[in-house]
């Protein structure tokens, strides 16, 4: 039997704590919570049957083109991403402590510029009469390589932007591996190549993994660049969602390709959460 | 020993690489806006701040700035107390609620913008509220709780209970204790939280397309017209302004850091 004071101490404690939790359970689940729900349930209530919105968005070619170039533009992302990260993580897990502010600062002052700033500079930057034409054009380049208003440019911008989810969870892995175990390979007799393949490669590969499903998870529901990087063949389906909300008022078929688009981002980051330790990644920004 | 030298060289030029990209537009934006001519170049010609003027006389520009000030302080106005309350619950929270209620304050930040944006436009669309600044507040508020409480959460996590127990056994109420020990000691992470809401309001531009119709025009939205039908350095210049409070805003959270 539990003892009055204790018992009423504890009820104490949880009322408090119910107290502490309700504001901000109130704002979220009225604001966020109900209008996704509601919005899943728009998606299915239609008068010509539950399921057309989705039967539509599974028959019509052009929504198929929008999925799988969505599909695809993000996973190139993601793998470039690794590409260029890889080398910038390796830095800032084994570097120096004014080697590692340098790199941190270059990631935190791109990551805070606002994503629309950083995609309006690399419009002017990457056009026909931009710096970047203008230099390959001295090397007689300069006509033959569009960089913007087609899928490179939305690869540039998307791959610049998304680059410290990448680079973040990757250093953070590799910071943890002990230097020891290379050493260890190496004295075993290893090549510097074959101890790096061999050993370092298996112990980070969590943190890749993280890495890429976080990058092509964000990338997935990109909108500002590929709207002003992209050419009207590059549509994301963030774009078609828009279209769909502010051009044709078709809110009922907007929230079925919002389910879509938030059905694999649940699963994603289930799948991230569940193998690579995700959430870990999420919390510790 | 060369392929680990030729490696480590091999290293370094990508992640300088890297970083040149990574700052490239965020540097670039800056000398577009005090261009002399009417279009934006890269390297921009002549020396002017007419579209500074641009962006403080006309009405478009100036209004939407006024709005995006006023949405970001009534949204740190709103998320501050409830993601701090938030956070304190969060702590004493056992056992399996600990890991239910992680993923559910992280839910906002998980769910992608535009699919929040989607869903609270159907919803304020119903209230009334589309093209209001109390609805872009409401909008805000959903994407900035995460961030106050991650913040609060962060200093909460390093603060020593005992204190509070010790202001408890020397005779303070439960409120008083919380009101003289444990908030002065959490006001780093609660400052830093509210640094986080404002430049999430600030910030964000895809709730606002939804939210904002045509009498809450915010800085990002007014941005994005500008952008589309003609590429102004106007533009620039609003850029620079964005620019300029994320710095500010940084500047203070690693002041508020270091106290």
């Amino acid at each position: 039997m539990m003892s009055a004071p204790a018992g009423s101490r504890r009820a104490t404690h949880s009322t408090a704590t119910v107290l502490l939790l309700l504001p901000g359970l109130f704002v979220l689940a009225g604001m966020f919570i109900v209008p996704v729900a509601q919005l899943i349930i728009d998606s299915f209530s239609d008068s010509a049957g539950a399921w057309i919105h989705y039967r539509r968005i599974a028959v019509v070619p052009v929504y198929l083109l929008v999925l799988a170039r969505t599909l695809l533009v993000s996973a190139v992302t993601a793998a470039l991403c690794l590409l260029l990260g890889f080398p910038v993580a390796y830095r800032l897990a084994h570097a120096s402590p004014t080697g590692k502010s340098i790199i941190l600062l270059c990631i935190f002052l791109s990551f805070w510029t606002n994503l629309l700033v950083r995609a309006f500079s690399w419009m002017v930057l990457l056009n026909p009469n931009g710096i970047f034409n203008q230099a390959l054009g001295l090397i007689g380049l300069g006509d033959s390589v569009k960089l913007v208003y087609n899928t490179t440019g939305v690869l540039i911008g998307q791959t610049q932007i998304l680059l410290p989810y990448m680079i973040l969870p990757l250093a953070a892995v590799m910071s943890r591996v002990d230097p020891t175990l290379m050493n260890a390979a190496r004295s075993l007799g290893a090549s510097p190549t074959r101890a790096f393949l061999a050993v370092y490669i298996p112990l980070v590969k969590s943190g890749a993994m993280a890495g890429l499903v976080l990058v092509f998870t964000l990338s997935l529901g990109s909108f500002v660049i590929p709207a002003l990087l992209g050419g009207p063949r590059d549509m994301f389906l963030a774009q078609l969602i828009e279209f769909n909300i502010n051009n044709t008022l078709n809110l009922s078929f907007a929230s079925a390709l919002s389910t879509v688009l938030l059905a694999a981002t649940l699963i994603l980051y289930w799948i991230g959460n569940r193998w690579f330790q995700l959430g870990q990644v999420w919390g510790g920004r | 020993m060369t392929s680990e030298r030729l490696a480590s060289h091999a290293t370094s030029v990508a992640t300088a690489f890297v970083c040149v990209l990574l700052l490239l537009p965020t540097v670039a934006v800056m000398p577009l806006s005090i261009t002399e001519t009417n279009f934006v170049t890269f390297p921009p010609r002549g020396f002017s701040l007419r579209w500074y003027e641009t962006l403080f006389t006309s009405d478009a520009w100036s209004g939407a700035m006024v709005t995006s000030f006023i949405t970001a302080a009534l949204t740190t106005v709103v998320a501050t107390p409830i993601g701090t309350m938030m956070a304190l619950g969060l702590a004493r929270l056992k056992g399996r609620w600990v890991g239910i209620g992680n993923v559910f304050i992280l839910l906002p930040i998980i769910v992608p913008t535009i699919v929040t944006g989607v869903a609270l436009y159907g919803l304020l669309a119903r209230l009334g509220l589309i093209g209001t600044i109390p609805g872009l507040v409401l909008g805000h508020t959903v994407l900035a709780l995460p961030f106050v409480v991650i913040n609060v959460a962060a200093v909460l996590q390093k603060f020593d209970r005992r204190i509070e127990q010790a202001a408890r056994s020397l005779g303070a109420s439960p409120l008083a204790a919380f009101r003289l020990v444990t908030l002065p000691n959490l006001m780093p992470g609660v400052a830093a939280g509210a640094l986080f809401a404002f430049l999430t309001s600030f910030d964000d531009f895809v709730i606002a397309l939804f939210l904002a119709g045509i009498g809450a025009v915010t800085l990002p939205v007014q941005m994005w017209s500008g952008i589309r039908f003609e590429i102004s350095p106007a533009v620039a210049a609003a850029s620079t302004v964005l620019l300029f409070m994320s710095c500010l805003l940084l500047l203070l959270q690693w002041w508020v850091k270091r106290r």
